[in-house]
């Protein structure tokens, strides 16, 4: 793959809708093509650029700014450990460690059969339930050393059919229905809105 | 003090149905945004302002008081939801976000309609894809309820309210930096002024920034009023606040107690909370306020979670993350590893926070490695001097954003308080050192 599926760039289109500028939707849309191909590619890069009307070289700047768009190709499943301070105080670095030797890889690499990458992450907001981590974003609390290598296990042996591909995000998308839709507000509309105007003098 | 406050953002958590639209309109759900209705945008602000309701994503500027920074009669005016939680330690508005979807919507229309927002923009933290799929499941029924949108419940209020997201970068989480993520840019801090974001924000216009747990105070305050908000709490701290409790306790977790009278060692120690140290041990030192803030000890503990005094008392509340350290804790692997977030996590915009965090981590790495040398200590006070002059409470600042200051936070606490500590490894390191020609000349000599 590398060009947006037709069906992605409807997808792309209904999402720049909801911008009062198009290149505001380069982020949500970063993610459509990593959703589509597990990473980015310079064709679907260059294809967004096209869709939002910017050079492939400021999409490139814009995605590179950011750790989860990967340039190239990573496993199925990215295994992030945090080791930040409140996973640390609970072992986080010696599940890293435990990690390490379980897949066989430090964190950055992908093992040989393309499944796994792994991760040594910053704080990914589940402080109080260290150590923890996630598998493609998919939140693994309190584990244990056997609890990953059951987790391992489980991801090999395809039984964990709850977590996605890398790059699926939610699975449940936004749609604002045309008939409900208040429509966007760009720069440009400079008029009061209607219900401050009707309120009167009082609200500024 | 403990008190039986009420739950006012988590009191839906324990319901198994907390997230859908059926679970919170049985539970009360969008009666306020009825309620606003009625009373009209300024009635609603004035309650907002009554409540004095702190900002609850770190600095705790007054959301009403930030609301009326938008200059008059410049429109249009956008409300920015940051949901992007991500200061070490913080765990409450990703709870928000999943558990209590609707709540936090019915809070966005709340702040547009009193501020005359024209659009609104939800912007989640791109590695929490559970909490924007409740919020997309969330918006999709609002929409179809006529909770959101065009005349909305049949008035003249219309508001589009956009589930946007990022994609991995801490930075981003400052207002500014969130801006600029939310037009499709690296997600790098503007300089204040001119770019106050309630004068100069989004796409160039006003601009309100208000964190995810700010905005579910909202819903509660309208229906039972600006008073019955601020009659809970003490001093400048109305209300009740979420703190997330994790290190060393024996029960790690998130409670909603009453603001400014709960005391640190209530949170820390209290059975209904985190019910005291892991097996007894000692306290070493507690962070207060996620990982920007520097670090209390001991005699800090009957202080209460009261926004002013802990200022006073040199940390702050910041987001709502106490991180609990025991007597094992070694202080220069802790240091290192908070120090390291900041190194990692700096946009690389201003000089000082780039390669001073970075100089920061190599030689607090070396010294944790046992490569350190005898002038490191000072040397980490003078980096920390040039990203914040005088390594003062508050910080000053040679940079743009709080992000480089807030790395000069632990090592300013732990070298005030256990340099000993640090003067031993690097000690240890120097011995270790010295040792080795001294072997090698007795093994030679002995042919």
């Amino acid at each position: 793959m590398a060009r947006l599926s037709n069906d992605n760039v409807e997808l792309a289109r209904e999402i720049i809708g909801n911008y009062p500028r198009p290149k505001s939707a380069l982020i949500p849309l970063l993610h459509l093509a990593q959703e589509q191909d597990g990473h980015l590619t310079d064709e679907a890069m260059a294809h967004i650029g096209e869709l939002v009307g910017v050079s492939s070289a400021e999409v490139l700047g814009t995605a590179s700014f950011y750790e989860m768009f990967k340039m190239e190709t990573v496993g199925r499943y990215m295994v992030n450990i945090c080791t930040n301070i409140s996973c640390q105080l609970r072992g986080g670095e010696e599940l890293l460690a435990h990690a390490e030797k379980t897949l066989g890889i430090r964190p950055g690499q992908t093992t040989s059969d393309g499944l796994f990458t792994l991760e040594d992450v910053e704080c990914i907001a589940a402080c109080t339930e260290a150590p923890c981590l996630q598998v493609n974003y998919r939140y693994e609390h309190r584990i244990s050393n056997e609890g990953f290598d059951q987790l391992v296990d489980d991801l090999r042996a395809g039984r964990r059919s709850d977590i996605p591909s890398h790059g699926v995000l939610a699975e449940v998308r936004q749609h604002i229905p045309e008939d409900r839709r208040a429509g966007v507000v760009t720069p440009e509309d400079k008029a009061a809105p209607v219900w401050i105007a009707a309120a009167g003098e009082g609200v500024k | 003090m403990i008190t039986d406050a009420p739950r006012i953002i988590t009191s839906r958590f324990d319901n198994a149905d907390s997230f859908t639209l059926a679970g919170f309109e049985a539970t009360g759900g969008y009666q306020a945004l009825r309620k606003a209705l009625s009373m009209g945008p300024e009635a609603v602000a004035d309650e907002v302002k009554t409540a004095t309701l702190l900002g609850r994503g770190g600095a705790g500027f007054p959301a009403g008081v930030k609301w009326g920074l938008a200059p008059e009669n410049v429109w249009p005016r956008y409300l920015v939801v940051n949901g992007d939680e991500s200061e070490p330690g913080t765990y409450k508005d990703r709870l928000l976000m999943e558990r209590d979807p609707h709540q936090l919507i019915e809070g966005v229309l709340l702040a547009c309609y009193a501020i005359g927002c024209g659009q609104a923009f939800l912007y989640v933290r791109g590695e929490m894809p559970l909490a924007q799929e409740r919020i997309a499941a969330a918006l999709n029924d609002a929409y179809a309820a006529g909770y959101v949108g065009k005349n909305i419940l049949g008035s003249n209020f219309s508001v589009d309210v956009v589930l946007s997201w990022g994609a991995g970068a801490y930075i981003v989480g400052e207002e500014t930096a969130l801006i600029e993520s939310l037009e499709g840019n690296r997600g790098m801090p503007r300089l204040k002024p001119p770019y106050f974001p309630a004068a100069k924000g989004l796409y160039m216009q006003p601009t309100i920034v208000n964190n995810v747990e700010t905005l579910s105070n909202l819903p509660w305050i309208i229906t039972n009023g600006g008073e019955a908000f601020a009659a809970l709490g003490a001093e400048t701290s109305r209300g009740t606040r979420m703190f997330a409790v994790s290190g060393h306790v024996k029960n790690p977790g998130v409670f909603e107690v009453e603001y400014g009278v709960t005391t640190f060692r209530d949170l820390i120690y209290a059975p209904q909370y985190a019910g005291g140290i892991l097996g007894d041990r000692a306290l070493k030192a507690y962070i207060p306020g996620g990982a920007s803030a520097p670090w209390f000890f001991e005699e800090h503990l009957d202080l209460p979670l009261e926004k002013v005094t802990v200022d006073r008392a040199g940390s702050m509340l910041g987001s709502g993350a106490v991180v609990v350290m025991d007597e094992t804790t070694d202080a220069v692997k802790a240091c290192l590893r908070i120090v390291r977030f900041f190194a990692r996590e700096s946009c690389g915009k201003c000089t000082p926070c780039r390669e001073g965090t970075t100089w920061l981590e190599n030689i607090l790495q070396r010294i944790q490695d046992g490569y350190g040398r005898p002038s490191d200590l000072d040397l980490l006070l003078d980096v920390s001097d040039n990203i914040s002059p005088g390594i003062t409470w508050p910080p000053k600042q040679t940079t743009i954003c709080p992000l480089g200051p807030s790395a000069v936070s632990p090592i300013a606490s732990a070298l005030q308080r256990f340099r000993p500590e640090f003067e031993a490894r690097i000690t240890q390191a120097e011995e270790a050192r010295h040792s080795i020609p001294v072997t090698i000349t007795k093994a030679s000599s002995h042919g």
